[in-house]
C-alpha cells in the first residue's frame, strides 16, 4: 500500500486511505477496519471504494461481535424491528383506501374490510400488530432493566429507545382516532384535553392542536398526516439506536465488559439464524390472534360511529396505555401554598404530570441508578424490587382498565374480611397525615382507602426509581464473575 | 468448524466418506432449503398486499350497466358511465346509418365496417374514450361524427378515426340486447 515500493502494474489500483480502526480490539477475526473497505479489486471493490454499503453491512453483520452469552430476551430488539416494517408496510396499503374525512372514515374501514382484496387481513395485520408492537418492545425494555442495558457507555442508546417508545404512543394514539368510532372519537377528546392542564397556554393550546373548539374533521386529517409521517421519524430514531449499538455493542446478561476474543461471536450468521428463529415462533401467537381473535384486543364501542353527544359509559384505553392511564387517574390531590387556600399545581396538571414523568423518568434512569454492576443477577436486592416493580406496573394496568368508579380490588378483596370503618379509619389517618405532615403543601380531601391504594401504586412506580442511589449504598452484591 | 483438512481425511482411508465434504454438503443443503422456504413465505405474503391493489368488489360490481333505451330519442346521444368510463350510445338516424355504411370503403385508418361495429344499425354503442391519450370526444369535425377536443383527432358517424393522432377507431365495449328496450353493457 505504501508509495514507495516498486512501480506496480498499470492495473494496480491506486492506494486508498486505510480509515483509523476504531474497534480494532473487538474484531473477531484480528482483521482491521482497513480490511473491511477493501473487497477486492473487482466491480464491488470499485464500488465499494465510493460507497462504502456492502462494507458496512459485512462490518454489521459478518464482521459485528456479538456477546456469545446472549439469551432470548435479545431476539425482542430484532422483533421489535420486524413489528415497525410490518406496521409501515400495511399501513401504506392501508392509506391507500382510508380516507381521514369525518363523513368517509368509518365508511371507509368497512370497505377495507369487506370490498378491497385481502383488506381484512391487512387491517387485521396492522390492529393486532400495533398490540404486538408494544408487547415486544415492553419486554424489550424489561430485558434492559434487568440486565441494566442502560448503563454506561449505553445511555444515549437507552434515551433513544426512550424516544422511540414516546413517538410509538404518539402514533400508536393518533392511529387509533382513524376509525372515527366512539373509542376513536373519544379517546381523541381526552387525550387532546391532557393538554388543557399546561399553565396559562394550556386551552388554547388544546384549539390549536384541534384545529377547532371541539375534535373535528381537520382533527382526523392532520391526526391522520402525523400517524403517517410519525413511523418515518421512528425508522430514523432507530437507525440512530442501532449505530449506538454498535459503537457500545451489545449488553449480555453477565453484565460485565468482554475483553477476550473468544468472549465473541459474528452477529452473522450465529445471531441472524437465532433472529430468524424467534420471528418464527412470534410469529405463531401473532398469527393466531390476527386469525382466530383479531377483536380480543380492541374494544367493541369502537364499530360504533363517533358521536360528539355521547360519551361511552366506560371508556378505556387500549392495554398497552393502561399503566400510564391509572397513574393519571391515581392523582387527586392539589399542591398549594401552606397555611393557604391557595393552589399552586392542581391534582389535573399533577395527574398529566406524572403520566408523562412516568416514561420521562427513564430517560433519566441510568444517572439515577449509580450502582457499577450491570446484570440484576448480581444484585439480589435490586432484583427484587424490581420484581416487585414489574408486578406493581401490571397491577396498575389493571387499576387502569377498571370503570372509573370501581373499587382497587385489593381495597375490595380487604373489604371482605376487614371491617369497613377501620379501612375508613386508616384513609382517614393518611389523608391526615398527608395534609399536615406536609404543613399544608399537600391538600388532599375524601381519600378513600381504595384511592390511597392506587395512589400507593404510584407512588411506587416513582419511589422505586428515585431509591435507586440509596439501593447501590445499602445492597450487599454477588461477586462478579472474571468472564463470561 | 474444527474439522481436519480435506487432504488428510482422504488419504487416511480412500473408502471411507469424507467428512469435511458432507458436512458441507448438508449445510449447503440446508442453507439452500431455507432459503427457498424463506423465498416462498415471502412472496405468500406478499400476494394479499399486491392482490389489494387490485379492483375492489364495489369497483367490481360496476362490471355490468344496464341502459333503457327507450329513454334514448332517435338522433340523440346519451352518456352512460361503465366502469367508471363514459360510452356513448347513439340512437342513429337512417341518414346516419347510410352515410356510415357508405364510408366502409373510404380506406380507413383503422379499417373496420360499420356491420362489424354495430349490432343492431340504430345503435351505436362505444366507449366516449379517444384512443389517442383517454380524452372524451364531443360532437364535431368534419365527418358528420365527433371530435376530440384534445389533439384533435376526428371521427366519423361510426365512431372511426378518420383524421388526427388517434390510432385506432373508438373502442366498442362487450354488450348485448337483454330485451327490445334494454341494453347491457359490460
Amino acid at each position: 500500500m505504501a508509495k514507495k515500493t516498486a512501480p506496480r502494474a498499470r492495473s494496480t489500483p491506486r492506494p486508498t486511505t486505510a480509515a483509523k480502526p476504531i474497534f480494532q480490539h473487538l474484531h473477531v477475526d484480528g482483521k482491521t477496519t482497513a480490511d473491511y473497505q477493501s473487497l477486492g479489486q473487482g466491480v464491488l471493490g470499485w464500488f465499494d471504494q465510493r460507497l462504502p454499503l456492502i462494507s458496512t453491512l459485512k462490518h454489521a453483520t459478518t464482521d459485528y461481535p456479538a456477546p456469545r452469552n446472549l439469551n432470548y430476551f435479545w431476539n425482542f430488539g430484532s422483533l421489535a424491528l420486524f413489528a415497525l416494517v410490518l406496521q409501515i408496510v400495511t399501513g401504506l396499503f392501508l392509506a391507500m383506501y382510508y380516507k381521514p374525512d369525518v363523513a368517509l372514515a368509518f365508511g371507509s374501514i368497512q370497505t377495507i374490510m369487506r370490498d378491497v382484496n385481502w383488506g381484512w387481513l391487512i387491517r387485521c395485520l396492522h390492529m393486532v400488530g400495533a398490540s404486538f408492537f408494544f408487547m415486544v418492545v415492553y419486554i424489550h425494555i424489561a430485558r434492559g432493566l434487568y440486565y441494566g442495558s442502560y448503563k454506561s457507555p449505553r445511555e444515549i442508546l437507552w434515551g433513544m429507545g426512550v424516544i422511540i417508545l414516546l413517538l410509538m404512543m404518539a402514533t400508536a394514539f393518533m392511529g387509533y382516532v382513524l376509525p372515527w368510532g366512539q373509542m376513536s372519537y373519544w379517546g381523541a377528546k381526552v387525550i387532546t384535553n391532557l393538554f388543557s392542564a399546561v399553565p396559562f397556554i394550556g386551552p388554547d393550546l388544546v384549539i390549536w392542536m384541534l384545529g377547532g373548539y371541539n375534535v373535528n374533521d381537520a382533527t382526523l386529517t392532520r391526526f391522520f398526516a402525523i400517524h403517517f409521517v410519525l413511523p418515518f421519524v421512528i425508522v430514523g430514531i432507530v437507525g440512530l439506536h442501532l449505530i449506538a449499538l454498535h459503537q457500545v455493542k451489545s449488553n449480555n446478561p453477565v453484565g460485565i465488559d468482554l475483553t477476550k476474543q473468544a468472549d465473541y461471536i459474528p452477529f452473522h450468521p450465529y445471531y441472524t439464524i437465532k433472529d430468524v428463529f424467534g420471528l418464527m415462533v412470534y410469529l405463531l401467537p401473532f398469527l393466531a390472534v390476527v386469525f382466530f381473535a383479531p377483536y380480543a384486543l380492541g374494544h367493541p364501542d369502537n364499530y360504533i360511529p363517533a358521536d360528539a353527544l355521547k360519551t361511552p359509559p366506560h371508556i378505556v384505553p387500549e392495554w398497552y396505555f393502561l399503566p400510564f392511564y391509572a397513574i393519571l387517574r391515581s392523582i387527586t390531590f392539589d399542591i398549594g401554598i401552606p397555611f393557604t387556600s391557595a393552589i399552586i399545581f392542581d391534582a389535573k396538571l399533577l395527574g398529566v404530570a406524572a403520566m408523562g414523568g412516568s416514561i420521562l423518568i427513564l430517560l433519566l434512569l441510568p444517572w439515577l441508578d449509580n450502582s457499577p454492576v450491570r446484570s440484576a443477577r448480581f444484585r439480589p436486592l435490586y432484583r427484587s424490587l424490581l420484581m416487585v416493580w414489574f408486578a406493581n406496573v401490571f397491577f396498575l394496568g389493571y387499576i387502569g382498565m377498571l370503570p372509573a368508579d370501581a373499587a382497587n380490588p385489593i381495597a375490595a378483596l380487604l373489604g371482605q374480611v376487614v371491617p369497613a370503618t377501620l379501612l375508613d379509619g386508616v384513609a382517614k389517618a393518611a389523608e391526615w397525615l398527608i395534609n399536615y405532615g406536609s404543613l399544608g403543601l399537600v391538600n388532599i380531601k375524601e381519600l378513600t382507602f381504595s384511592g390511597l391504594l392506587t395512589l400507593g401504586s404510584t407512588a411506587f412506580y416513582f419511589a422505586f426509581f428515585l431509591a435507586l442511589p440509596l439501593i447501590n449504598r445499602f445492597e450487599r452484591r454477588v461477586r462478579l464473575p472474571n468472564s463470561i | 468448524m474444527a474439522a481436519a483438512p480435506h487432504d488428510s481425511l482422504s488419504t487416511s482411508n480412500a473408502h471411507a466418506p469424507d467428512v469435511a465434504q458432507l458436512r458441507q454438503d448438508r449445510r449447503d443443503f440446508l442453507t439452500t432449503l431455507t432459503i427457498c422456504f424463506g423465498a416462498a413465505g415471502a412472496a405468500g405474503a406478499a400476494w394479499p398486499f399486491l392482490s389489494s391493489l387490485a379492483p375492489t368488489a364495489s369497483m367490481q360490481a360496476q362490471k355490468t350497466t344496464t341502459v333503457d333505451l327507450s329513454q334514448i330519442p332517435v338522433g340523440t346521444t346519451k352518456t352512460i358511465m361503465w366502469q367508471g368510463k363514459p360510452v356513448f350510445v347513439r340512437h342513429r338516424t337512417p341518414t346516419e346509418i347510410a352515410d356510415a355504411a357508405a364510408a366502409d370503403g373510404a380506406g380507413l385508418k383503422h379499417p373496420e365496417t360499420d356491420a362489424n361495429r354495430a349490432q343492431r344499425p340504430e345503435w351505436l354503442v362505444m366507449l366516449a374514450v379517444c384512443t389517442h391519450l383517454g380524452c372524451v370526444p364531443i360532437p364535431g369535425g368534419d365527418f358528420s361524427g365527433w371530435l376530440c377536443p384534445c389533439h384533435g383527432s376526428q371521427f366519423d358517424g361510426s365512431g372511426r378515426i378518420r383524421k388526427g393522432p388517434a390510432p385506432t377507431n373508438l373502442e366498442i365495449p362487450p354488450y348485448s340486447f337483454v330485451d327490445a328496450n334494454t341494453l347491457k353493457i359490460g
